[in-house]
């Protein structure tokens, strides 16, 4: 396979919604059997460019070739005419068809009595999953599949349309690390076999792992081209924010003092009555980071949702400080100095309807000075707002802007601030920078060791092994709602936590 | 676009009326002549305007809690009889304790027939719309029996007593007192859900549940008062209409006018204050309906017909979008998909 004959070429592409100008004469050229990472903070203009190309947005201006022929993509199905797939970050799948219906929707085969033939639908996905060494139960449910599974129906579905070139929209932000590393082999298999692949992310460790070539984009602009050889992580997110980035933040050593967050023999049902937490026990320090490692699923909702008051014990015990809170209401336990950064942030975080500074007191709007007597202080809460957006660098229009137009980092930014300010003993994170940028990621990182120093306890849950490591100063790996394994963090390397998260096992 | 919304309804009225062989021109100066010509017709207007008031008002701040609040009619008998009861059974007292205190007695009825649904909600989980549509045949029922048993009249029609004088809302000039109270509350509910926490706490429950429960709020407690509260609200309608209006509980004079609130409070779109025009234009058509009649030869029910395609244009607002203009449809589309980058 020849591998420097074009497959698609966009040319000056530009597209403006009101004021914003989301693409400012783009160029970019994707290769035949290449992958080609599209790399940028949220916000600039990754999803709006791959979006035109396949046809869901219409550009100002600007020219797309595909095969050298230049193409007129005025929706999704001159997209698809032209070999073009996509695979959105929320899946486009019917939960309650099987794979194989799935995969043919739209294009049914079907037999003379124009009936769709089930069969031969079944076949065609076989056939297709075995070309591409994609495997998956066609008869399965969707709805039944877990998440990495869901993400390979839509690839063979783009697949199954005769895509050859294939658009991923930040694919692994969904993925649990053994996901990621499987969907990563997928897509160089892909490439091998002439699929050209666009892959949106924001995480460098995969761009240098996986893609041919690397497009960086900011503020609408592409800012740079390169390729994993000739760059590392660092000189990739210099390129992403502009400024050089620090990845792993420096840190002194811990100086925990008295405990503050005590969990004994705790057992929790998740959502179908079934034990998700299994006799756990951990203990929290002021003053230190402890984090739980482990791939999600394994009860560290349930865990977190336990101690922050949002979900029932079935039995065992969690002490803040003296206080037994089994029996407390989240705001009660809130009162004892507990903050929280879910790790749902769209349905826990924020209320998107709310302006930005009625979420920057959502812990706190019944306290002076935001209430006095029930009558809320308007001006008390528009000069806190505008205190925290400054102080924390929340990027929004104003403080009455409806908090959902926020980018993803911002919002995260605006929880942070939140419950930074709380004066808590215990903060409780969960998933604190899933799905945001770089820049938003330093920060929250240095907020975190800031408040550790000054004599917070963390109890840190991430799905990000880099993340835990790199904080923690101790780190217990979760494995079907019990911690297996609970060490200083120089005492455990990603190698041995990676066995301990998927197999519950420590021995070699 | 609400205005829009009744602007299309009367065209298509005129359209309906011009079928049935009379002239819609005549017919709707007939219906202004019976709604806004004079001190009169406006006062009738007004209160006719008075029960909608607050049934939206009912309707409109369930909805800011996320809830349907289907039992207007029931809350609102309730609160009419139990009005009613406590305005002919009590006597002796001076008017400005014995009015206010029959009004008191018919909302707190109704906060307590409201609040059924809300803790049935929080305790069980089960859906208001259900609950509410059901305790409507149940209060009405129950009603009833208690005007036919209970309270009846001496008599052969079934209905309590004349309330006393000293429980009459009186008119002010033409001005039915009544009404400038429904609009007094009306601005309190707007405060209420603006300015105060306990307003914050109810949008929150109602945007986001979710997040209103992890920010502390106790989502079971707000579900309850908001449902107690919309259901005080219906039944002070009630309370004012039987006090005001129709001097005593009648079964069946106050029929469908706890429904007409769902109406009141789509055209409104839930706004607190825009609830006071909205039901003084469903006011006016119910008071100009029989001029109508009288003088075009028009049949009432089209004033019904025209309320019900009003709903149907502010429900479907696709359909309006249409007649505004095509490529503002297609803006926006586009405007909701951006910012999921």
């Amino acid at each position: 396979m020849s591998s420097n004959t074009l497959a698609l070429e966009a040319t000056g592409i530009s597209k403006t919604f009101g004021n914003v100008i989301a693409n400012d004469q783009i160029n970019l050229e994707i290769k035949k059997g290449r992958i080609h990472a599209l790399l940028g903070e949220n916000g600039a203009g990754k999803s709006t460019l791959v979006n035109i190309l396949f046809g869901l947005y219409k550009a100002d201006s600007g020219t797309v070739r595909v095969d050298g022929k230049t193409v007129d993509l005025g929706r999704p199905k001159d997209a698809i005419d032209h070999g073009i797939g996509m695979v959105h970050q929320h899946f486009q799948l019917v939960p309650v068809l099987t794979v194989a219906e799935n995969i043919v929707l739209g294009n049914e085969p079907s037999n003379k009595a124009n009936v769709v033939d089930i069969e031969s639908a079944k076949e065609k996905v076989r056939e297709l999953a075995e070309t591409y060494q994609l495997d998956v139960d066609t008869e399965a449910m969707v709805e039944d599949l877990p998440v990495g599974t869901q993400q390979r129906v839509e690839i063979l579905r783009s697949l199954y349309r005769k895509a050859d070139i294939l658009i991923l929209d930040e694919p692994t932000a969904v993925l649990t690390p053994q996901e990621t590393d499987h969907l990563l082999q997928v897509l160089k298999k892909l490439a091998t076999q002439g699929v050209a692949i666009i892959f949106i992310t924001h995480k460098l460790r995969e761009v240098l792992e996986v893609a041919d070539e690397v497009t960086v984009m900011r503020n609408g602009q592409v800012v740079g081209s390169t390729t994993p050889a000739e760059t590392d992580e660092s000189g990739l997110a210099e390129m992403m924010v502009g400024r050089s980035v620090v990845l792993r933040v420096a840190k002194e050593e811990a100086s925990p003092d008295k405990t503050v967050l005590k969990v004994n023999n705790l057992c929790v049902h998740d959502d179908r009555g079934i034990l998700a937490v299994n006799d756990l026990s951990l203990e929290v320090r002021s003053g230190e980071i402890f984090g739980i490692a482990g791939v999600e699923g394994n009860g560290q909702r349930e865990l977190v949702e336990t101690i922050t008051g949002l979900r029932n014990a079935h039995t065992g015990q969690i002490l803040i400080g003296d206080s037994s809170i089994t029996e407390f209401s989240p705001r009660q336990i809130s009162e004892l100095g507990v903050a929280h950064i879910p790790e749902d942030r769209e349905k826990h975080g924020l209320i998107g309807a709310h302006s930005v500074a009625d979420n920057l007191i959502l812990n706190r709007y019944y306290k002076t000075p935001f209430s006095n007597n029930g009558i809320r202080q308007q001006k008390a809460i528009a000069d806190y707002a505008t205190e925290m957006v400054e102080k924390f660098d929340i990027r929004t229009p104003s403080i009455e802007t409806p908090s959902s137009s926020l980018s993803g980092g911002n919002k995260q930014k605006a929880i942070a601030a939140r419950e930074f300010s709380h004066d808590a003993k215990l903060l409780v994170a969960s998933q604190p920078t899933r799905g945001i940028d770089v820049g938003s990621i330093e920060f929250v990182h240095q907020q975190l060791i800031q408040q550790r120093d000054q004599g917070l306890a963390v109890l840190l849950v991430s799905a990000e092994l880099d993340e835990i490591l790199s904080l923690s100063d101790r780190i217990g790996v979760i494995y079907r709602g019990s911690l297996i394994v609970t060490e200083n963090s120089t005492d455990l390397d990603r190698n041995r936590i990676g066995r301990i998260m998927t197999t519950g096992s420590d021995s070699t | 676009m609400p205005i829009l919304a009744v602007a299309l309804a009367i065209a298509t009225g005129a359209i309906i009326i011009a079928f049935s062989g009379s002239s819609p021109v005549d017919a709707y100066k007939a219906l202004i002549d019976g709604s806004l010509s004079d001190s009169k017709s406006i006062g009738r207007t007004l209160e006719k305007a008075t029960p909608l008031v607050m049934g939206g008002l009912a309707v409109a701040f369930a909805f800011k809690a996320g809830l349907f609040n289907i039992g207007g009619q029931g809350q609102l008998v309730f609160g009419a009889l139990i009005a009613g009861a406590v305005g002919y059974g009590i006597t002796g007292l001076p008017w400005i304790i014995h009015t206010p205190l029959a009004l008191l007695a018919g909302a707190v009825a109704g906060a307590l027939w409201g609040a059924i649904p809300g803790i049935l909600k929080a305790s069980r989980g089960a859906h208001e719309v259900i609950t509410t549509i059901m305790l409507n045949f149940v209060a009405l029922n129950m009603t009833d029996w208690l005007a036919s048993k209970v309270w009846r009249e001496e008599g052969v029609i079934v209905r309590t007593p004349h309330i006393e004088e000293s429980a009459e809302i009186p008119r002010w000039g033409e001005i039915p007192t009544g009404f400038l109270l429904a609009v007094v509350i009306a601005f309190v509910c707007w405060y209420l859900l603006r300015s105060t926490t306990f307003g914050f706490e109810i949008k929150s429950v109602g945007l986001n549940p979710n997040a209103a429960h992890y920010a502390g709020i106790s989502v079971k407690k707000i579900v309850i008062l908001t449902m107690a509260i919309s259901g005080l609200l219906a039944a002070l309608g009630g309370a004012i209409e039987t006090q005001g209006v129709v001097g005593r509980y009648e079964p069946g004079f106050n029929a469908g006018l706890g429904f007409e609130g769902i109406t009141i409070a789509l055209l409104a779109r839930t706004h607190p204050l825009a609830v006071i025009p909205a039901a003084i234009l469903i006011g006016a058509m119910e008071a100009g309906g029989s001029m109508m009649q009288f003088k075009a030869d028009v049949s009432p029910e089209i004033t019904d017909i025209i309320q019900a395609l009003i709903l149907i244009f502010v429900a479907t607002p696709i359909i309006v979008r249409w007649f505004l203009s095509q490529k503002e449809a297609n803006e926006l589309s586009v405007s909701t998909t951006w910012g999921s980058s």
